[in-house]
Order: structure tokens, then C-alpha cells, then sequence
């Protein structure tokens, strides 16, 4: 919307003209705000003396249309607040409601989750990658990284049915196995993959303006970034190996090998490091969980939570009452609290969910890592210049839609 | 976590109600108490403020619980404070003092439930447009608004 | 046609018809977008699904350079007036996309929080199903949208065309 300058500063209690100081008004709808977030701006020159992010554009009721909705029909709501790796908010969703429900999924369902969960975090660095690059001028990574992501895509496609949120995991187990041909197609990604990687470090990492603009940028401490309750590859690139995947595993994580990457100057330019290694080690995960993948059932026996298979309910009269039961009421899941957390590729991503014994949820939050992420805003571009503000909001790696929810 | 806990006994008294469910520790405590106990764990290594949220739990009385989740980056262990708050205008002290992001979370709640955290900075509305009427996660306020819808634009 | 010689020959056209050609190939969306759409958005911009093909990749980030408005993801209630904002900052003519079913009527959140259809905010030329519509269902919407510019109407055309008249086509 057009603001006049006066307009904005007295919503910022700004007097316009103050010692020169000048108010700017960046977004809704602006090509580097990553989606529709909107930052006032106070501006002494080129320096940026006072900010303030304004969100809720994106506000979509999420929350509320999750009260009123049965729990399995939960997995195709959930993909869609963090619409960048949609697979992982669809696996807090189901971890939080196995939990409550007290179920455990077979190992071979942890294991196919484990992988499509760090395909996922895969093809959310490459968005994050190639936007934030697009953010500092250059043109080219977005249409390299865009290209490796179409081939994560196709793999969603192939078990799901469906490109970009494909609610693959349900609760008490997956949508169904992993279709034929899916371990070449997966292999042929895996081995091309490592080829790209490098041609992004190609691309980037000797260019002098992408250094220039990235080293020492939008800095804060580790106390003011703990205060702020950030987490994830944030975190990460001031020194802090805190990743959950590692401290309080999930999904069979604790069988698989891998580093968690951290560095510690906790600019711009870290946070680039921090998530183009995790690549790396997110490919490693993926070929060991392909590699490793135990047999067996992909979903859980009870069908008075996983829906028993077609075949059967033309055959048994039981077997079409728990379906009709299934998709008429839904289960009913014990009353009590429960706050699954994963690791997702912004950071800590949260599921609070509260039953109180019917077949849909009392009430469910989502802890978006981005919505605490993004509050630090002001404190890492004060007294930078105007520019910054595009590389720190490439780096934070907002979505709004889980600012938002 | 242990220690801890023991030691939140000893320092609050009866005033803390400890329970473990699914494997999490989750503490009910009234709302006069909550800036005090989140100082405590945050002085006891509880570092992360991970989410403040709230429920309306609709025929109960107090009405809403406001709850907190901290993380220690050491022990890795996650810690749940449940306050329920009612009244005609529920309201309980902020913890913006303690940890900054508590900030657009306590915005959130208020916005979203109506329930007032006094001592904070800055309490607008956050998601809703600021004349929006009503607070939409309440469980008396229907899922499709209060409003009829706009009618269609078709020139 | 190949014995045509192109230095003699001449071509006969009205003037709305040439101007409609170009400006059917030519299409300058907003780079505007919402949400989950804008992701498959970018991916129909981006190298496997090249939409310069069709001529409508210059993506403006000024409403006042564009001439298609194509509404990605849910438009909330906070947002509504600023979608209507930007509709009337761009120069005419223009042409609103609908992408994806919380664009068209709100679809899965049918809530206190998203308009229940960009329509109600500004009018609408293309709906495009989808949660999100694939890039294939993107290009077809512009592919709509440029034969609905060549024939020089506005009526409001489902995107599903009944198969008889896609082969009188």
C-alpha cells in the first residue's frame, strides 16, 4: 500500500524530517521480502537507524482450520505452513500425533521418512539459495538451483502422487510404500548431485561482491541470538552445535552418521557456509537411509488408525467398517498434551497439540522457527546500510507462511 | 533435570505442580509466579524461550492456559509451563524482560485470544488488521468469521 | 509456404487484431507472490519450465510495469487491500490470473482469516486449480489467457473446456 511519510512515521512515532532521518517503507509486496513481509524503516542517510518488521499479511487461520478438521486430514493442512519443505511440518505434525495417540511406526516407515524429510530440507536450500543470491544480484544460481530441485520434486511426485506438498506421511504410517524404480531414480540424484554442489561453490564462493556483501553483515551475539530464541543453521553459524536431530533424535536419526557443520562468525557469509555443508551431510543421510533401508511394513497393523488396505474391504465385512469408521469420525486419540519438535531446515520447528479425547484436535500451534527468527531483525541491520537489509532477510531464510500460520 | 526440578521445589513450594506426560515435564503454576519461575530456569541453564502459545479450553474455569516451552542446550531437555489465567479480562505479567522473544509471541496471544500480558512494551495486534473485531482462536468465535462475505467483482 | 517471398508479400490485418497478437505474446506479470503458488511460480520461470517460451517471463517488480496480475497463494484479510491497491496501480489493459484453489475461492482454509476468492477484490480473467497447480497447469492458465486476449473478450472462462470444443479448435 502507499504510505505518505507522514502516515509512516507516526505509526513508527517517528517525527518525518527528524535531524534529517528519513522513513521507508519496504514491502508488502517487494521483490526481496521473500513473500509478504513488510519492514519500516528509519534512515539516516544510507544507515538504518531503527526497523521494524510488520507481519500478518499472510495470516491464514491455519491454526483454527486445524480444530476443525479430524486428525489424518491434519497432514494435508500442516504442509502448508512452511510451504518451502512441506514434508518436514508434515512429519512434526504426525510425530506430535503418534506420540499422543502413545504408537510407534515401523522401522522401514522411520526410515522412508528420515529420507524424504532430508530430500525436503535439500530442496529448501536450494530455494533458499537461489532467491538469496537473486537478492544480491545474481542472476544465475536460481536458475542452477531450481534445476536440482525440480529432480527432489519428481521424486515426491513418484511416491506421492504429487509435486509440491505431498502430505506423504499420514499418521500410523505413509501414504503407501515406495513405488518401483524409485531406488534408481533416487541413486542417479544422489550420485549427480555432489557435481551441482560444487558448481554452486563455483558460482559464489570467488566472486568478490557475493564476499563483499556477505562477510561481517548483519551480525549479532550469541546471548542477543539466544535471547531472540533462535535456532537452526542461524545458531549454527555462531558456533552453537545445538541441532535436534542430534540431541533428541526422532525417527530413527540415531542411526544414521552424520556431522552437524557449524562456524562462528555468525555473519551473513557463516550462514551461507552453515547451510550449503548441510547439503552435503543431508545427502549423506539420504544415501544411508536408501542404502540401509530395512524391510518389512511401511504402516502400522492397527486398523483402527491406518485404514486397512482395498483389496481387503471388498473381502471382509470388518475390514469396511473400520474404513467407513475411519473416514466418517476418524480415531479417537487419548486426551493430554504433547509438543513435538523436529529439526527443520529454518530451525527448531514445533508442533503443540492438545486432545481432549475426540477425534479431532483441541488445539494446535505451530512454533515456525522463521516467526522467532525474523523478530531479530532490527537488532542485526541497525546502524548497517540500506542494502543489508536484503542480504540479513536472505539469510534469516523467512517463510511467511509459517510466520504467519 | 532432576536437580533442577528439586531445586524449583525447594525455592517455590507448593506453588509448583510438577507432572510428567509422554515423556515431557510439564509444570502448572499460578500466573503470579511465572516471571520468577522462568527467571529461575533461565538462570538454571533453560536458554531457549522456544514458544509461548495458548488454549482455550471453553467450559473450564479459569478459561485459558498460556504455555511455555523452554530448551537446555546442555541437558537437551525440553520444559513446559502451563498458567491458566480467566476472568472477564484474562491477564497475566509478561516475560518480555527475560527473553525478547517473547515479544511477537505475547503480541500473537493477545491478538489472537484477548488475553493481556501487562508490563509488555508494545501490545498491538500482530496478525489481524488493527480494527479487526473479536479474537479469532477463541472457541465462541466461528471459523468463518462474523462478517457476511463481500460480494464479487466482476468489472 | 515456402515459395513465399517475403520481400513481396503483404499482410492484410485490422489494427485491434495486430495489437492483440502482440500484447498476447508479450505479457508482463507482477513478481508478486503469496504463497506455496509463488514457489511453483518461480518454478515455471525458472530453467525447466522456461514460461519465456510464451513470452510472459519478464516478471516486474512494479505493479506500474506489468500488465498481469497473477494472484499466488491465499490472499488474507490484511492483505485484500493491498492486492486491490496494486490492481489499480497497474496500467490498462490488464488481466488478473487466479493461481491455485485459495486464490480462486479460498480452498482448503475456508476461515475467519483468507478471502474466500481474490474475486472479491479484483476481477478475475483465469482461474487455475490446483493446491498449488503444477507449472504445466500455470502455463496453460497464460496460454488462456493469451487466446482469450487474441479474441478480445472478457467473459470469465472456466479453465476447463468441454472436449468438443477444444477439437473445433
Amino acid at each position: 500500500m502507499a504510505y505518505t511519510q507522514e502516515q509512516i512515521a507516526s505509526q513508527m512515532d517517528a517525527e518525518p524530517g527528524r535531524g534529517g532521518n528519513m522513513v521507508l517503507n519496504l514491502g508488502p509486496q517487494h521483490p526481496s521480502t521473500h513473500g509478504v513481509l513488510r519492514v519500516k524503516v528509519e534512515l539516516d542517510g544510507e544507515q538504518v537507524v531503527r526497523s521494524e518488521p510488520v507481519i500478518g499479511y499472510l495470516h491464514t487461520g491455519i491454526e483454527k482450520t486445524f480444530e476443525d478438521l479430524m486428525y489424518q486430514q491434519g497432514c494435508m493442512l500442516a504442509p502448508r505452513a512452511d510451504y518451502v519443505s512441506p514434508i518436514i511440518n508434515n512429519l512434526c505434525w504426525v510425530l506430535g500425533v503418534e506420540k499422543l495417540l502413545g504408537i510407534e511406526v515401523p522401522k522401514r516407515t522411520q526410515y522412508i521418512r528420515v529420507l524424504f524429510a532430508e530430500l525436503s530440507r535439500i530442496a529448501s536450500h536450494l530455494v533458499w539459495l537461489g532467491t538469496s543470491a537473486m537478492d544480491m544480484g545474481a542472476m544465475s544460481p536460481f536458475f542452477y538451483t531450481m534445476q536440482q530441485r525440480e529432480l527432489i520434486l519428481d521424486l515426491n511426485e513418484m511416491a506421492a502422487g504429487y509435486r509440491m506438498n505431498p502430505s506423504y506421511f499420514r499418521v500410523g504410517g505413509l501414504m503407501g510404500d515406495l513405488p518401483p524404480g524409485f531406488p534408481e531414480k533416487l541413486y542417479a540424484f544422489l550420485d549427480g548431485f555432489p557435481h551441482w554442489l560444487e558448481e554452486y561453490h563455483e558460482l559464489l564462493d570467488r566472486n568478490p561482491i557475493w564476499i563483499e556483501r556477505l562477510q561481517h553483515t548483519a551480525t549479532i551475539s550469541l546471548e542477543q541470538a539466544l535471547d531472540y530464541g533462535w535456532t537452526g543453521p542461524l545458531i549454527r553459524a555462531l558456533g552453537v552445535p545445538f541441532d535436534l536431530r542430534k540431541t533428541n533424535p526422532y525417527s530413527s536419526y540415531e542411526d544414521f552418521d552424520f556431522d552437524v557443520p557449524t562456524e562462528t562468525e555468525g555473519d551473513v557469509y557463516a550462514r551461507y557456509n552453515v547451510r550449503m555443508r548441510e547439503m552435503g551431510e543431508s545427502l549423506k543421510i539420504v544415501r544411508q537411509a536408501m542404502d540401509n533401508m530395512p524391510g518389512g511394513p511401511w504402516r502400522v497393523a492397527d486398523e483402527k488408525i491406518y485404514p486397512p488396505e482395498k483389496t481387503e474391504i471388498r473381502q471382509s465385512m470388518e475390514a469396511l467398517i473400520y474404513h467407513f469408521k475411519l473416514f466418517s469420525e476418524g480415531f479417537m486419540v487419548p486426551p493430554g498434551d504433547v509438543f513435538s519438535a523436529v529439526e527443520g531446515p529454518k530451525g527448531v520447528l514445533g508442533c503443540y497439540v492438545v486432545s481432549e479425547g475426540s477425534s479431532r484436535p483441541n488445539r494446535v500451534h505451530i512454533r515456525g522457527p522463521s516467526f522467532y527468527n525474523l523478530q531479530a531483525l532490527p537488532a542485526m541491520i541497525k546502524g548497517g546500510m540500506l542494502a543489508d537489509i536484503v542480504a540479513a532477510i536472505g539469510s534469516l531464510d523467512i517463510v511467511l507462511g509459517e510466520v504467519d500460520r | 533435570m532432576n536437580e533442577i526440578l528439586d531445586a524449583l521445589r525447594e525455592a517455590f513450594g507448593e506453588k509448583v505442580a510438577v507432572a510428567h506426560r509422554i515423556g515431557q515435564t510439564a509444570l502448572t503454576l499460578p500466573k503470579d509466579a511465572i516471571v520468577d519461575v522462568v527467571r529461575f530456569l533461565k538462570e538454571h541453564g533453560f536458554s531457549i524461550l522456544l514458544d509461548i502459545t495458548g488454549v482455550d479450553h471453553l467450559e473450564r474455569d479459569p478459561r485459558f492456559d498460556v504455555v511455555y516451552h523452554l530448551y537446555h542446550l546442555q541437558l537437551h531437555d525440553l520444559v513446559r509451563l502451563v498458567v491458566p489465567v480467566g476472568g472477564e479480562q484474562p491477564e497475566l505479567p509478561s516475560v518480555t524482560q527475560l527473553f525478547a522473544a517473547a515479544n511477537w509471541a505475547e503480541r500473537e496471544i493477545y491478538d489472537l485470544f484477548g488475553i493481556t500480558f501487562s508490563g509488555h512494551p508494545d501490545l498491538r495486534r500482530i496478525m489481524m488488521p488493527d480494527d479487526w473485531i473479536g479474537h479469532p482462536l477463541r472457541k465462541d468465535y466461528p471459523l468463518t468469521g462474523l462478517g457476511p462475505l463481500p460480494p464479487l467483482v466482476r468489472e | 509456404m515456402a515459395t513465399v517471398d517475403d520481400d513481396q508479400s503483404v499482410l492484410f490485418t485490422s489494427v485491434k487484431k495486430l495489437s492483440a497478437w502482440a500484447r498476447s505474446n508479450s505479457l508482463w506479470p507482477a513478481q508478486f507472490g503469496l504463497a506455496c503458488c509463488a514457489i511453483e511460480m518461480m518454478a515455471t520461470a525458472a530453467s525447466r519450465f522456461d514460461l519465456s517460451r510464451f513470452g510472459a517471463e519478464v516478471m516486474r517488480a512494479s505493479p506500474r510495469q506489468a500488465d498481469v496480475m497473477i494472484v499466488a497463494g491465499r490472499v488474507c484479510q490484511k492483505m485484500a487491500p493491498v492486492v486491490r491497491e496494486l490492481y489499480d496501480q497497474m496500467p490498462e489493459p490488464k488481466w488478473v490470473i487466479a493461481m491455485g484453489a485459495c486464490a480462486s475461492c479460498g480452498g482448503v482454509f475456508a476461515n475467519y482469516a483468507v478471502v474466500q476468492g481474490v474475486d472479491r477484490v479484483v476481477p478475475v480473467d483465469i482461474y487455475i486449480p490446483g493446491c498449488p497447480p503444477s507449472p504445466e497447469g500455470l502455463i496453460e492458465g497464460v496460454m488462456r489467457l493469451q487466446k482469450k486476449i487474441r479474441e478480445g473478450g472478457r467473459p470469465v472462462l472456466p479453465l476447463m473446456t468441454p472436449a468438443t470444443e477444444v477439437a473445433e479448435a
